[in-house]
């Protein structure tokens, strides 16, 4: 077919898109997402017997925060990196800044106290399950951020694929403080960022092929 | 929609230098991958942000679909080269092609006559074998042979010269 025609032939017919058709495809993935992450959470862990308590704890609302900061930032990315050609601007930074706070707050409590606190500061009583427990709860937003990016254009599959398991991760994590009764820096700058990175490889790896389009 | 159809047009202009500057060792398949990408344009047209450049988004769509092509027709033919987003061939430097251009006539001048000539008239100016045997005065099958010895020289020197 000559181009023209082809032109003539795109053209044609209601070519009109509603707006912001990005931004509410991953509003309402994430919103399903979060939702089987919280079903996933109820059935499997169950929220922490002292959640009413720990509303009252600074350092509760210093991880959501810092778990709420990821997930925003990284949701950011991946409706970035989702349309083509669009920069990433302040994300990067975005990423690093909460991670950064939580190794420097973390630094500070392990050099006050001797070396067998310092080890309870670090692991914790559930080191050793909570990196999977936060991919586990990130499968249902994995599914439904891929779901949202294959509706959109991904160029760079590998790093677009990276960042859907970020967000996943992210808000895994988000889900898994509503469980997790661990509140030292520490053992959340290495355990909770362990169990984002899990989906965030598993996506990097699988992203060429699920991404294609 | 006579807006979108005249932007479509001025797109496919746009699109046919882009492509064409990428892919120069096949200016054949330029015109199919000048509607590949118009149709990738056209089917994610809800991906643009009227806040981000235009040509930003539009080249990263051909750049997508471009390497998806060359990925796949190297797959078709066995050649099974990884084409990734680092390969020079998708430098944004608009003067690569010319430098590239450049570097192969200044290797072209090393090799002799019966293997230069050949390669000039077959393969850079597209000349039948017949008609470069006519300009040349040189046999059929002697233009035939120093197109690919000529060819074999020069991808040495290339090699070489890397």
């Amino acid at each position: 077919m000559k181009t023209d025609h082809f032109v003539a032939m795109l053209a044609s017919g209601n070519v009109a898109v509603a707006p912001h058709a990005p931004a509410r495809r991953y509003a309402t993935a994430l919103g399903i997402g979060a939702l089987g992450s919280v079903i996933l959470m109820l059935v499997l862990l169950g929220p922490r017997f002292d959640l009413a308590d720990a509303l009252w704890i600074p350092m509760f609302w210093v991880k959501i925060t810092f778990v709420a900061v990821l997930a925003f930032a990284s949701v950011h990315l991946a409706l970035r990196l989702a349309r083509p050609g669009s920069g990433l601007r302040w994300v990067p930074s975005a990423l690093a800044a909460p991670i950064i706070a939580m190794w420097l707050l973390a630094a500070l409590l392990l050099i006050g106290v001797d070396s067998e606190q310092r080890y309870v500061l670090l692991f914790g009583n559930t080191s050793k399950s909570c990196p999977w427990l936060i991919a586990l709860l990130s499968v249902p937003v994995f599914v439904a951020v891929i779901w949202a990016m294959k509706g959109l254009a991904p160029t760079r599959l590998r790093i677009a694929g990276g960042a859907a398991g970020l967000a996943a991760g992210a808000v895994g994590a988000l889900v898994y403080c509503l469980h997790c009764p661990e509140m030292a820096a520490p053992f959340i700058g290495t355990w909770y960022v362990l169990g984002i990175l899990i989906p965030t490889a598993v996506g990097a790896v699988l992203g060429p092929r699920l991404l294609r389009w | 929609m006579v807006a979108y159809h005249a932007f479509l047009k001025e797109l496919s202009a746009h699109l046919r230098g882009f492509l064409r500057k990428r892919v120069t060792n096949l200016p054949d398949d330029v015109e199919d991958l000048v509607q590949e990408a118009l149709l990738a344009i056209h089917n994610q047209r809800h991906t643009y942000d009227s806040a981000q450049p235009l040509t930003a988004w539009v080249h990263a769509i051909a750049k997508y679909k471009l390497v998806d092509w060359l990925r796949r027709r190297a797959n078709r033919e066995h050649l099974n080269h990884p084409w990734d987003d680092e390969m020079d061939v998708f430098s944004s430097a608009e003067t690569d092609a010319t430098e590239a251009k450049r570097d192969v006539h200044k290797l072209l001048l090393q090799l002799p006559d019966r293997q230069r000539l050949p390669i000039v008239y077959v393969k850079l100016e597209g000349m039948s074998v017949a008609e470069a045997a006519d300009r040349t005065g040189m046999s059929v099958s002697a233009i035939k042979v120093g197109v690919h010895r000529g060819l074999k020289a020069l991808a040495a020197k290339i090699r070489g010269a890397d």
